[in-house]
């Protein structure tokens, strides 16, 4: 058999899996930027608590590899009674993993922002909150896309670890193709194909945002 | 229109400003010298509580001001500021910049607000690059449409932090010019700068600061020509 067959015999389960893993890449992504912004300010407010809480959770998720934060989240918490399907369990860990990182990348561009900025608004008369708002956010999320988006690249690229607890995305099928057909070469080289391509469109949209946003001609 | 009472100011244990007492009377262009690190700025940031004093009194318009207690940013709406560098909202154009406070502090209509911007951008010579953004503007255009941004809070003081010191020496003329030009017309302000020629030629009252203190303070006249302190000689002949 050649490449061309095994692409054909595996094209319908490679793509409906290509949906699983943009669904689940989507979900956790969401989840990863909105628990990344709530953190991000957690880390930055003044209030130490939050800080801690905030360290704590940045601490735990960077310093652990991403699979046992997966196999935590479906075999562990079963155990205590905590049953989420994989497809959920993976959603979940995923996006708290990535949200760590996201984290760190929304702290990272408010804290680049010139001192001078929150400055100029707080003389001009607006609150702490309003010049957050108005001024240090806008540029702050501009800045941060280009590193947001290789998070966003690695988080579709580290779904795949959710074949683990049984998930068929894309490199789930791609073992149980594999299993079936005995053509390891073909099958993760055409599942490696799928990944790529993913991960080019991904790129392309970016790219595109990024160009859309940089309303002032990128410099300052 | 301001009146400070001895104010100290400290940043851990460098005690950066001693037992200041100042007036600026209203329409007075007050003019602020002294050695870098001599805590100039560190005053003029009081005086709009970008800087908390430890102890002191600052009163703006006859109002004793309790940072603690007070609106600050009902405050700060008295007092506009220029920056050294001009600290333009780069995500925002030259037209957006001017009406952006107006607009989210004053919740002013945004036509009015646009009128009023313009006006003012009119006279700072920048109304033709309303559309512009700050990354398209040389320095002085910069702190031009700064100084628009700031009167279109249409304050009754305005601070200046060495407005010219990062402008090449070529575009300074064009911001001392609109400096005069508010001074002409009775704008209340106090400047941080190192330009002695516009001190002399513009300032009511000259303060000479050293080390956190105010060495001594007169008219042009009396600092420049007749200083009485030996350490305000020998700054002027450093710098003159
Ligand atoms: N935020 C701060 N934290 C700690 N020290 C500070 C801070 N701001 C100023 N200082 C110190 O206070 C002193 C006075 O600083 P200030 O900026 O007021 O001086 P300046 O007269 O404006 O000097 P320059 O001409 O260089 O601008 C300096 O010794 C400076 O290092
Ligand atoms: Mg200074």
């Amino acid at each position: 058999m050649g490449f061309g067959e095994i692409f054909r015999s595996t094209m319908s389960s490679f793509l409906e899996a290509t949906w699983v893993t943009i669904e689940i890449t989507a979900l956790s992504l969401i989840l990863g930027t909105v628990l990344g912004l709530v953190f991000a300010f957690f880390k930055i407010s003044s209030i130490k608590p939050l800080q801690w809480l905030a360290n704590l959770y940045i601490t735990i998720i960077r310093g652990t590899p991403l699979i046992v934060q997966i196999a935590f989240f479906y075999f562990g918490l079963a155990q205590i009674g905590i049953n989420m399907d994989s497809f959920t369990a993976g959603v979940a860990a995923l996006g708290i993993h990535a949200g760590a990182y996201i984290a760190e990348i929304f702290r990272g561009a408010i804290q680049s922002i010139d001192r001078g900025q929150m400055e100029a608004a707080r003389s001009l008369g607006m609150s702490q909150r309003l010049a957050m708002r108005r001024i240090i956010l806008p540029q702050a999320f501009k800045r941060s896309l280009p590193p947001l988006g290789n998070q966003f690249i690695i988080g579709l690229k580290d779904s795949s670890l959710v074949a683990y607890i049984g998930v068929s995305d894309l490199y789930g099928v791609a073992l149980s193709e594999a299993a079936a057909n005995y053509q390891q070469f073909e099958t993760y080289a055409i599942n490696g194909l799928y990944y790529l391509v993913l991960v080019l469109i991904f790129t392309l949209l970016l790219n595109r945002m990024e160009k859309r946003l940089d309303v002032d001609g990128g410099t300052r | 229109m301001i009146q400070v009472k001895k104010l100290n100011k400290s940043f851990g244990r460098v005690h950066v400003l001693k037992d200041i007492d100042l007036q600026v009377n209203e329409s007075d262009v007050v003019v602020l010298i002294g050695a870098s690190g001599s805590g100039k700025s560190t005053l003029l940031r009081c005086l709009n509580f970008l800087e908390i004093e430890d102890s002191g009194e600052i009163y703006i318009q006859g109002q004793l001001v309790d940072p603690r207690k007070d609106d600050l940013n009902r405050v700060r709406q008295q007092v506009g500021m220029v920056f050294q560098h001009f600290n333009l909202f780069p995500h925002m154009n030259v037209l957006e910049n001017v009406i952006e406070a107006p607009v989210q502090v004053k919740g002013m209509a945004k036509e009015e607000a646009k009128k009023l911007a313009l006006s003012y951008l009119e006279k700072v010579g920048m109304a033709d690059r309303a559309d512009a953004y700050s990354s398209q503007l040389s320095g002085g255009q910069k702190q031009r449409v700064a100084i628009a941004r700031a009167l279109a809070m249409e304050p009754r003081v305005m601070l200046f932090d060495e407005p010219t010191s990062a402008l090449d020496p070529e575009l300074v003329g064009e911001v001392l010019g609109v400096m005069k030009e508010l001074a002409r017309e009775g704008m209340t302000m106090v400047i941080v700068t190192h330009e002695m020629g516009f001190a002399r030629e513009v300032g009511d009252k000259v303060v000479y600061l050293d080390e956190g203190r105010i060495v001594e303070e007169g008219t042009p006249e009396e600092i420049f020509e007749y200083p009485k302190e030996e350490r305000t000689r020998e700054f002027l002949s450093k710098v003159l």
